[in-house]
């Protein structure tokens, strides 16, 4: 960057004929990208947002329709359903997912012996599919072959666990494998923002006489919020695309029990017959997360340029 | 890291002191219950994948091989019933690996020169392109689900090998850009400067400078890429057939299959062998899986 601003003569004095055939190259290179990303982002969520506004069913039909499938989509209980779900899964999943994340972290914050081994076995379920993850975890809920069925055998035979195969409780079920999954990739991301963490500014706590919780608490937690606004925005996304972990662990039931709206969207473009349905159906998906995303994009670049200000001061 | 060797051992140092032994105890405990409760799961289905089918159904689905058989690899491999095919999980695992491969590698290319072409060039549209990729990247892909449907039916691609790899490869450029835009933006200028005053031209720069020393944003790319690809569903699902079915799609339909007798030994063996990939990539590159985690995110 500097020795840039150090020679600006040199990149006025180069704007020959050979230098700009030589700048056409880059732009050439990025142009695929840039025609497919258009394409991909552009042309396909519009044309998406057109197909929800036709009267498509089996097959894509260009036509005017208005809103007709957005009202009849919130009159279908297997939407609301999902999105009900979605919002109670979204809060637990997150929240006990930040919670499990940053108690490990701050944990394996404490000079444990054997970290980097921890670390291994915390990690790993982020880099298992949420096919593999739903499949095994079906099997340790279910009570009659799983945990359940364990704790019987050992001879604890008042000892249930059943919350898979009841209306009310298989929701939590789902986010029990989800934050297995996701609370170890929580706690690496929080581990390497506290080793970030300004070494003088916890030694001078140290030194006023602050605890261990206290120095968490008032200078630590307070400094890694960035990296807390990251991994909300990662978790926010896996949370609004959950799919096919639901798929394989509870098939969205029992009943509908455990729906959600992306299972809604590909049930309606692929099984039911409902393009336009299905198309409506995911351009709530992309509100949504758009809703839900940029406070929180906007709260961390706020955030950052305020520690990036305080810095300076 | 190197903190930890330098500062003084508080615990040799200081003397005796029982709250402080208390804590490390709790420490170890909770770190330890927890480990325990994260692998268990992966335990207790390695375990089932040696296990005879009977003994799981008598005795539990939990619990420790009394005898050992290789049996449910060998059967989960090759001659399991997966949506009334008995070809086991082989050709899955073949077509995801034909489809992966590629898709990751091709992706990872076009993202490094991609990103060498953002940072290190000035750029008309850079902005524009960078603006792109990253709503590319946190897009849902339900949204592009249908068009994409569409797409490659006119392209005479859907279900097919090219067709989900061609998906895979235009979403994931967005992340490998953003990925290698973020890696190469602290490559120092000067060298690129130097070589162009060289009269080295784009690619020759690129050649000579920008790959020699990219290998571990190339590595990081690549294992994040390839783990994404594999595991990933629902395009998997969407875009496949009968005559081409990636391992996900397959594992799910084996899962959704459970009418009749639970085949719980080669089940486990399948599920294995589907998160078998990733996890070879993640034990044995973990320090550029957890690299890429905390540089990806933490820009």
């Amino acid at each position: 960057m500097q020795s840039v601003a150090q020679m600006p003569e040199f990149r006025t004095r180069s704007v020959s004929r050979a230098a700009r055939m030589a700048q056409l190259v880059p732009t050439l290179v990025l142009l695929p990208t840039l025609i497919t990303t258009g394409i991909y982002i552009f042309v396909f969520v519009c044309w998406n947002i057109y197909l929800s506004l036709s009267s498509s069913t089996l097959l894509p039909v260009y036509d005017f329709a208005g809103f007709d499938a957005y009202t009849r989509l919130w009159r279908n209980p297997r939407w609301t359903t999902g999105v009900n779900n979605l919002a109670i899964f979204g809060a637990l999943y997150i929240a006990l997912s930040l919670l499990v994340g940053v108690v490990l972290a701050v944990l394996m914050d404490q000079r444990i012996k054997g970290e980097n081994f921890l670390r291994s076995i915390f990690l790993y379920p982020i880099a298992i599919s949420f096919v593999v993850t739903g499949t095994t975890w079906q099997w340790i809920l279910n009570p009659s072959t799983g945990l359940e069925k364990f704790f019987h055998d050992l001879g604890w035979t008042s000892f249930e666990f059943s919350l898979i195969t009841s209306r009310e409780t298989a929701l939590y079920a789902v986010v029990i494998a989800a934050v297995w999954h996701a609370s170890g990739f929580v706690m690496v991301m929080v581990l390497a923002a506290l080793r970030g963490v300004d070494h003088d500014v916890v030694k001078a706590g140290r030194i006023d006489g602050a605890g261990m919780f206290k120095i968490y608490r008032r200078i630590i937690l307070p400094s890694i919020w960035p990296v807390i606004i990251s991994v909300l925005i990662i978790l926010l996304q896996f949370a609004i695309k959950t799919f096919d972990l639901v798929l394989a662990l509870t098939h969205g039931g029992p009943g509908i029990s455990t729906t959600f709206p992306a299972i809604f969207v590909y049930d309606r473009l692929f099984a039911a017959g409902e393009l336009a349905q299905g198309a409506a159906a995911a351009v709530w998906l992309l509100i949504g997360l758009t809703v839900v995303l940029l406070p929180v994009i906007a709260l961390g670049w706020v955030l950052r340029k305020q520690r990036n200000g305080g810095g300076h001061a | 890291m190197p903190d930890t060797d330098t500062l003084p051992d508080f615990n040799r140092k200081k003397p005796f002191n029982p709250r402080r032994f208390a804590t490390r105890v709790a420490v170890y405990s909770i770190l330890i219950v927890v480990g325990l409760f994260t692998i268990m799961p992966l335990a207790v289905i390695l375990l089932n994948s040696l296990r005879f089918n009977a003994d799981i159904l008598r005795e539990s689905f939990i619990g420790w091989p009394t005898r050992i058989t290789l049996e449910n690899w060998d059967v989960a491999w090759s001659s399991a019933c997966i949506n009334a095919s008995c070809t086991g999980v082989k050709p899955y695992f073949i077509a995801s690996m034909l489809m992966v491969v590629p898709a990751t590698l091709i992706s990872t290319a076009i993202g490094l020169v991609n990103g060498f072409a953002l940072t290190k060039w000035k750029m008309p549209f850079a902005s524009v392109v960078f603006v792109a990729i990253t709503i590319g990247v946190f897009l849902p892909p339900q949204v592009v689900l249908l068009p994409w449907a569409i797409a490659l039916s006119w392209l005479g691609l859907s279900k097919s090998l090219a067709g989900l790899a061609l998906v895979h490869i235009i979403q994931g450029t967005c992340f490998t850009t953003l990925f290698c835009r973020n890696y190469l933006v602290n490559l120092p200028d000067d060298l690129i400067k130097a070589a162009r005053i060289d009269g080295a031209g784009f690619f020759r720069t690129f050649w000579k400078i920008v790959v020699p020393l990219s290998p571990p944003i190339i590595i990081v790319t690549i294992i994040w890429q390839f783990t994404f690809i594999w595991n990933e569903f629902l395009f998997a699902v969407t875009f496949s057939s009968s005559d081409f079915r990636p391992i996900t799609a397959a594992l799910m339909s084996l899962n959704a299959d459970d009418t009749g007798v639970s085949e719980y030994g080669f089940g486990s063996a399948a599920v294995l062998i589907a998160a078998i990939p990733p996890l070879l990539i993640y034990f044995f590159g973990g320090r550029y899986f957890v690299r890429g985690l905390t540089q990806g995110a933490v820009k």
